[in-house]
């Protein structure tokens, strides 16, 4: 299974702790080490451990960093006026499809980029593409170890006391050669922690004998749609925009004369108004939403970009492209059979409870 | 590993199948139930509805996937798992038991004959596995 993928630091640990494990963007990474509906519940109620070791971390420094990023990305990283401070953010092409959502982190006298795995060869290529002889564009060789959920922080301080019960959200700070961020991808409090894969082993085995639960990427995955968290790849890609993947939010307009790439198309699409837009999508009744399934409504047809079990709502859930003008009921092909559905507004789950709103 | 019973009969798609006192009762394997997940719904047959051997009468859906489940042999639904309904987990916890799918009452017993045994199934989840 493993021959040919790329190993993280914490492969033996994860295969030691019970993993089933399963290709991604060219890994072999834990999918679940038991039941994924525990570990989902085990991330909302008290404390779960990833380890997402395969995304891409690039370190971004020397004087035209700034001018670098302020260019490649739809979020200006001149925002970020603190240490530590991070941006979700998007690198548009010129058409203002989406290369990548990333995080960028101020360090230091530059930036810390984190991408999706998938997209490593195309954002380590744009950047260093667009770098000037004064920018350095670095890919790091890390561990990255994700720990979330509402004790999560209480049971980091309780192993290590390193004062990250008083960092903001967003906001990250450094441990030695670790890199701790109040960021996540499942809609709970919680750490990323970058360091280097020497220390990983040692990180995972002492959070997990302090509580936290190993959640595999199937978790993963859940608690990020339940949070209404879109995903590169399915929700959004090269051919959709900000605004149609419900990500204008991420957009700094401002200052006017800050000529980020994609910024003429996406402003020519703002005027205009865009034709698709990404719906949060529940499911009357029983079954399984899911990627590629044909949606229909009152505005126009349309498609299920990722859908699953919610195991905090009991049904499922799903992100649907569709008409922008879309609202009120809709109808999914499931396996050949036409199920109800309700277009809502995510977040789906907020704090363990429901948090969507019905658009009628 | 995942338990294979000797007991039982195992058709390639990962039903089994048992023969209790005249009907077939049907569910799905250990090595199905842990290859696709949690499962979250089963979509049952009617019972009194008349099925052919191979012919796709009920879905499995988990966390993973939606998976067609085959009858494996011809016959009359004469009952289902209503219990499934609203404990889908018990496919996981219990598949050879608590976790069974629909019982047949069979056209033609020999039908069980054409399924693999547990020593055969169990060589076919191997080969699969790698």
């Amino acid at each position: 299974m493993s021959n040919g993928y790329r190993k993280t630091a914490l492969h033996d640990a994860c295969i030691a702790a019970g993993a089933k494990m399963a290709p991604f963007a060219g890994w072999t990474l834990p999918l679940r080490f038991g039941s994924q509906i525990a570990e989902h519940r085990a991330v909302r109620a008290a404390a779960g451990v990833f380890d997402v070791s395969h995304m891409a971390i690039f370190d971004v420094g020397g004087a035209g960093a700034p001018p670098l990023l302020r260019r490649v990305l739809a979020g200006d990283v001149a925002r970020l006026t603190s240490e530590g401070q991070a941006l979700y953010t998007l690198m548009l092409n010129e058409s203002a499809g989406i290369i990548d959502d990333l995080l960028a982190y101020r360090q230091g006298d530059g930036y810390r980029l984190v991408a999706n795995a998938a997209n490593r060869q195309a954002v380590g290529g744009w950047l260093k593409h667009m770098a000037g002889s004064d920018a350095t564009v670095r890919e790091r060789d890390l561990a990255l170890v994700a720990l979330q959920g509402p004790q999560a922080l209480e049971l980091f301080e309780d192993a290590y006391g390193a004062g990250t019960d008083r960092l903001k959200p967003f906001h990250a700070m450094v441990l030695g050669d670790w890199m701790l961020a109040r960021t996540g991808y499942t809609g709970e409090a919680g750490l990323e922690i970058m360091l280097p894969n020497a220390d990983a082993p040692g990180l995972w085995s002492r959070l997990i004998a302090a509580g936290a639960a190993p959640a595999g990427l199937g978790a993963r995955d859940t608690l990020r749609l339940e949070a209404g968290l879109k995903l590169h790849g399915q929700d959004m890609d090269a051919d959709t925009t900000p605004l149609e993947a419900g990500l204008r939010w991420t957009v700094h307009w401002q200052p006017e004369e800050r000529r980020f790439i994609g910024r003429e198309a996406l402003a020519k699409q703002a005027a205009e108004g865009a034709r698709t837009q990404l719906f949060g999508l529940v499911l009357e009744g029983r079954g399984v939403l899911r990627g590629g399934q044909p949606v229909f409504s009152a505005a126009g047809e349309g498609e299920v970009t990722s859908g699953i079990f919610s195991p905090t709502l009991g049904y499922s859930i799903a992100f649907a492209r569709l008409p922008s003008n879309a609202a009120g009921p809709a109808e999914v092909l499931i396996r050949g059979k036409q199920h109800k559905a309700s277009l809502v507004r995510p977040p789906f789950v907020r704090g363990g409870r429901p948090a969507f709103k019905e658009l009628k | 590993m995942s338990e294979t019973p000797d007991d039982l009969r195992y058709a390639s798609t990962h039903e089994w199948a048992r023969l209790d006192d005249g009907s077939v009762v049907v569910g799905i394997s250990d090595y199905a139930q842990d290859a696709l997940g949690d499962v979250v719904y089963v979509e049952l047959p009617e019972v009194g509805q008349e099925v052919q051997a191979g012919e796709e009468i009920a879905v499995v859906e988990s966390v993973k996937a939606a998976s067609d489940i085959y009858a494996p042999v011809g016959g009359v639904v004469e009952a289902i798992n209503e219990a499934l309904d609203d404990g889908p987990e018990i496919v996981n916890q219990d598949p050879y038991g608590d976790g069974w799918f629909f019982q047949i009452a069979p056209d033609d017993e020999s039908q069980l004959e054409d399924l693999l045994n547990a020593e055969a199934y169990a060589e076919l989840c191997a080969a699969e596995q790698d």
